[in-house]
């Protein structure tokens, strides 16, 4: 599969679809592992980095229900591709740096994802579409197995998964659910509960994981712990915390709609009124009022338009998508008029 | 006084600088200091945080000596590479670290001990099933390292098992 054929395709995870999918985006599990005896990448010198990236694809070719995958060296993609993998949350902005002996799987889903010598040798994640990180563990937790028939994983007894970083020691899991909270960040409720969140072990970020921003009224929310429990445990750990926070959404909501309705249906229409008729519109812009416009669907103020839709237009506005697309460089300003164009076009018919 | 950096604005904030015991002063104007301190944050990061985890106060000279000399016989890392970079070398410096990584593993996850799956049990249906016998060597491990918060941990996972297994007759009581 080429790079490019990603551009027509609509990943798994903004298909919208999935329990509670009008708040949880996404699910995301990643497994950390290690293979015995080599030293971790940044430790690693160059043979020893493609000795591992051999052994590890060898392994991934001999999983028979893997179909359709594709394996992408990382030194050879440029500065645009990477960032469109980035983009499409099939690999961390780590792995986009400093590409040695890097290399991520695919699939062709982008249900999976193998990113080959980041901070440790494997890290796996699987993404699913709305609130799902039980069915995302199942499909991880087979692989692994896999996995773990053909390569021997650095593993102690007491500690579990040996990482480059302990912070990731024990099961090496990270459980990420990307939470929708407009209604909580209108009525300015989002700051108490995630400070709340940080008291109890779990971490807040942004769309795209680590050291970002938490833009367009959306939030990645992960453990921190990752020794000491289960993997079961873990996943309904965060389950707990993300059921508690969707029911105060859903509340927050219900009380926008009884109490500021008007205020609300004026704020969504003129959000994708902005959309459909801008010329010139930035990322950090579109982001804002597409939340607005999701919300507006999520709702039934705005009919017919989509969760999915309007998911897409998320990414396909990125800027490594956008000059995917038009095939070529582009300026910051070029983008923006782009960006702009491609929103008005998809929109026209709604 | 001009910017140290782009040499077009005035200087407006004075900044010193340690790097490798040199000491520098930078006179920047504001645009050059912004990008200066947001180049600072991504630099800190987590490594400064896990070294000053694992000791509270500055290491003594000895201490020092010794971190310099631990080294991992598999990857030749020091505990000292570990404090600076934040990042072990390979699987066996936790082995060659052990006596250190015990309290900061503690420190960062509030146990030190892995309840989770292990790849010598993978395979067929691979649910992982918590194995009485293994918990209870963990919680005798736990009360000789005088672990005593972990160890009621351990006790009250026990607990909860054994609670389990005696609401659910038709499986089977597993021997300890």
């Amino acid at each position: 599969m080429k790079l490019d054929d990603l551009l027509n395709h609509s990943s798994e995870w903004l298909k919208g679809t999935g329990p509670n999918s009008d708040i949880v985006v996404s699910s995301r599990l990643r497994l950390a592992r290690n293979l015995d005896k080599f030293p971790f990448p940044h430790w690693a010198d160059k043979k020893q980095g493609e000795d591992v990236f051999t052994a590890i694809e060898a392994a991934v070719g001999k999983i028979d229900y893997l179909k359709n995958i594709t394996t992408y060296k990382l030194a050879e993609l440029d500065s645009v591709d990477k960032q469109f993998l980035v983009e499409r949350h099939l690999m961390s902005l780590e792995h986009a740096q400093k590409t040695n002996h890097k290399a991520l799987i695919i699939d062709e889903d982008e249900v999976l994802s193998l990113m080959i010598n980041e901070e440790d040798h494997i890290r796996c994640q699987v993404m699913q579409s709305g609130f799902n990180l039980f069915e995302a563990w199942n499909i991880i937790n087979k692989i692994d197995d896999s996995l773990a028939k053909e390569l021997a994983f650095a593993f102690s007894r007491d500690w579990g998964y040996l990482t480059a970083c302990p912070t990731n020691t024990g099961t090496g899991m990270r459980g990420s659910v990307m939470l929708h909270l407009p209604a909580l960040v209108m009525t300015h409720q989002v700051d108490r509960i995630l400070a709340a969140i940080s008291k109890l072990s779990f971490t807040t970020r942004g769309l795209y994981g680590e050291g970002t921003q938490a833009t367009g009224n959306f939030f990645q929310i992960s453990n921190q712990v990752s020794l000491g429990h289960s993997e079961e445990e873990i996943i309904e750990n965060i389950n707990g915390l993300i059921r508690q926070i969707i029911e105060q959404e859903n509340q927050a909501r219900e009380l926008m709609v009884s109490r500021n309705r008007a205020m609300l249906e004026d704020r969504i229409n003129r959000s994708f009124g902005i959309l459909k008729s801008a010329h010139i519109i930035t990322s950090q812009e579109t982001i804002e009022l597409l939340s607005m416009v999701r919300l507006g669907c999520d709702l039934n103020m705005l009919k017919d338009i989509g969760c999915p839709n309007i998911n897409e237009l998320f990414i396909i506005t990125q800027p490594a998508h956008l000059q995917k697309m038009e095939g070529k460089r582009l300026s910051s300003q070029e983008r923006d008029v782009k960006r702009a164009d491609i929103i008005r076009d998809r929109l026209k018919k709604y | 006084m001009l910017c140290d950096i782009c040499g077009k604005n005035q200087a407006t904030v004075h900044l010193t600088e340690i790097v490798d015991e040199q000491m520098n002063e930078l006179h920047l104007c504001e645009e050059c200091a912004r990008q200066k301190s947001a180049q600072m944050e991504s630099q800190f990061g987590l490594s400064e945080l896990l070294a000053g985890m694992a000791e509270f106060e500055k290491p003594s000279k000895e201490k020092e000596l010794e971190f310099a000399t631990l080294k991992c016989p598999n990857c030749g890392l020091t505990y000292s590479d570990f404090k600076k970079i934040g990042r072990l070398g390979c699987g066996g410096c936790y082995t060659a670290f052990k006596k250190y990584l015990g309290p900061l593993l503690k420190k960062i996850h509030g146990s030190s001990i892995h309840f989770g799956k292990s790849p010598f049990k993978a395979g067929r249906g691979a649910k992982k099933r918590i194995d009485l016998s293994e918990l209870r060597s963990k919680l005798q491990k736990a009360i000789e390292a005088e672990e005593f918060e972990e160890a009621a941990s351990i006790r009250d996972q026990i607990k909860n098992f054994e609670e389990k297994q005696s609401q659910q007759n038709d499986v089977p009581k597993e021997q300890a």
